[in-house]
């Protein structure tokens, strides 16, 4: 298996915002998940280890049932590792889920048919016990950060699923938090509204500099948006690649006509097919 | 416009009319034998049609003919004063004051249960089967038990009846409600977690917003349970006042027209409360944005 330790990693070209932070706002070591079925244990995950470094945006690709979606669980704390120890910002799982150091978008939009798109929005703020005025400027500035301005009194229902899905991320942006944690947010979507996601998620990343962990099962998608990629296999579900991307943090849509690109989405695909064969 | 009208209403208007016919045509059926026997001991021959003719008047019909009870409802609510004895508006007052009370006895009643037993593992598991067993034992038979012990310790009145009410219409709200605020699926409840949400904030924003379609079918079985629930409370009582003491009345005396007006104002008390229900459901839901 391969080792993933990647070490503290050199903040790509662009993203040297935080240079000074060294210490990893997401570390996994040695993480192990067994859930126990009818049919016997499912390892899950196991010994996993990796670091994710501030402002880093991380993609999580694999095969289906290879643990992605079990791993940013347990990163959010809605799942406990058997083995081994995560921290996030430093603390616990829980502790930061706690804290509300992380926002969570589920693969489908997940929005309350009985609240518009801002109380939707305002949902979490509620929760957090925030001033209706602080509601109100979050609610307006994240709506304009998904380019959904003028929607904040519209139903779910009256949305497409593309806008429903950028609510949801609207939802998750709302509180603040410095992680962005997201399984297949654009799973269901055809690929021109996808790409159109793509880049605005692009634009959102680099004007919140926040550290992002990204679900999917694109090749291009991966390699589009991540600064780090992570090549998952399955049973037992593991990392069998680290890829550093070496493209700029500006990224316009037609990037993935380069070579440089090209080459990094081989490299994954080899990490893939490496996976399957020693799973053979 | 006028067409969408008739697409809604002419169905009823023919289902009505079906009714109607059928129950004429029983009428004359089961009220022929009591014509012919009456005009043999007089010794007079019927035609046909002055048989039919009688079996529409007959005093003690065993089915009394629509406008038969139609005009005994008119004589005993538009023409009696309210506070009469006799009238049907007075004893339908009586028999809505403890529906509606057993209703929210039940309604409230039957909502606790449903939070405990959603948010309590120990009722989880010891409530429900409780509450199947309390709705197996025939209502007929403890009753009159209810109203006696109450009576014993010194309750009598509207609460006996309304115990009674509430006997029967908190089941379905147990029932719907427990279905109702398990209705928020893993992803939803997940999300609260994500948002470190306490306890009450998840039954408040998402529990209980779920559990409003599911509470609101409820509630209509309720009400029609409540009803059914007061007319069996004034049956012991000594048939003193409401619809049930009218039904009981008339069965004593052979009085079937007074039977079916009481019946006939006691579907219609359900209909409108029943309908009430449905509008504030309408309304409700309307501004939750949960029909579209
Ligand atoms: N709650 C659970 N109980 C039992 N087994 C589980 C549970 N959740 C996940 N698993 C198992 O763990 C393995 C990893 O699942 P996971 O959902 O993390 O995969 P994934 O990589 O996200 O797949 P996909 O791409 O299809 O979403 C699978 O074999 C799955 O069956
Ligand atoms: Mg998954």
């Amino acid at each position: 298996m391969a080792q993933c330790q990647s070490g503290p990693s050199q903040p790509h070209s662009a993203s040297g915002a935080n240079i000074l932070t060294t210490d990893p706002v997401i570390s996994a070591k040695n993480l192990s998940l067994t859930f126990q079925t009818n049919d016997g244990p499912v390892h899950a995950l196991k010994d996993v280890n990796l670091d994710i470094n501030k402002g880093d945006f991380v993609s999580f690709i694999g095969p289906s049932g290879c643990g992605k979606t079990t791993f940013l669980r347990v990163m959010a704390d809605l799942e406990k590792p058997t083995e081994g120890e995560i921290t996030v910002n430093g603390v616990s799982a829980e502790e930061a889920r706690k804290a509300r150091a992380y926002g969570y978008v589920f693969q489908h939009a997940g929005l309350y048919p009985w609240r518009t798109i801002g109380g939707n929005i305002r949902l979490p703020l509620e929760i957090m016990g925030t001033s209706k005025s602080e509601q109100d400027a979050a609610v307006k500035e994240v709506l304009e950060l998904v380019h959904l301005d003028g929607f904040e009194k519209k139903f779910p229902w009256q949305l497409s699923g593309g806008m429903q899905q950028r609510a949801s991320i609207a939802r998750a942006l709302a509180f603040h938090a410095d992680i962005l944690l997201m399984d297949e947010p654009f799973g269901a979507l055809d690929e021109i509204v996808r790409d159109h996601l793509n880049e605005q998620l692009l634009e959102l990343w680099a004007r919140t500099n926040k550290t992002i962990g990204f679900v999917t099962h694109s090749i291009p998608e991966a390699v589009y948006l991540s600064t780090k990629i992570v090549v998952m296999s399955p049973r037992p579900g593991r990392i069998t690649d680290v890829i550093e991307s070496t493209l700029p943090k500006e990224r316009p849509l037609d990037i993935r006509d380069s070579p440089e690109f090209i080459e990094i989405a081989h490299r994954v695909r080899d990490g893939l097919r490496a996976g399957h064969e020693d799973d053979v | 416009m006028m067409g969408k009208f008739w697409y809604k209403i002419g169905p009823i208007i023919v289902v009505v009319i079906a009714i109607f016919v059928l129950w004429y045509a029983a009428a004359v059926g089961l009220n022929t034998a009591w014509a012919k026997d009456k005009a043999k001991r007089a010794g007079v021959e019927l035609t046909t049609s002055e048989i039919i003719k009688d079996t529409m008047s007959q005093k003690k019909p065993k089915l009394p003919a629509p406008h038969q009870v139609g005009a005994e409802i008119w004589k005993t609510t538009v023409e009696k004063k309210v506070t009469s004895k006799r009238s049907l508006i007075y004893h339908s007052s009586v028999t809505l004051s403890s529906t509606l009370l057993g209703f929210v006895m039940g309604t409230s009643l039957g909502i606790a249960l449903a939070v405990g037993i959603v948010y309590n593992r120990t009722m989880d598991m010891s409530v429900m089967p409780w509450v199947i067993a309390s709705q197996t034992i025939p209502i007929l038979a403890i009753a009159p038990m209810i109203i006696v012990v109450l009576n014993a310790v010194g309750i009598s009145g509207l609460l006996p009846k309304a115990v009674i009410s509430m006997y029967l219409s908190f089941f379905p709200v147990v029932v719907g409600m427990v279905k109702g605020l398990r209705s928020p699926d893993h992803m939803q409840l997940d999300q609260m977690k994500t948002w470190s949400a306490s306890g009450s904030q998840q039954f408040w924003k998402l529990r209980l917003p779920s559990s409003m379609p599911y509470l609101f079918t409820s509630l209509k079985i309720a009400m029609a349970a409540a009803l059914v629930g007061a007319i069996i409370g004034e049956l012991p009582t000594g048939a003193v006042a409401g619809l049930g003491a009218r039904l009981l009345a008339g069965s004593y005396y052979g009085q079937t027209i007074q039977i079916w007006s009481a019946l006939i104002m006691a579907a219609a008390l359900a209909a409108s409360l029943v309908g009430i229900i449905g509008m504030i459901q309408a309304v409700v839901l309307k501004r939750m944005g949960m029909v579209q």
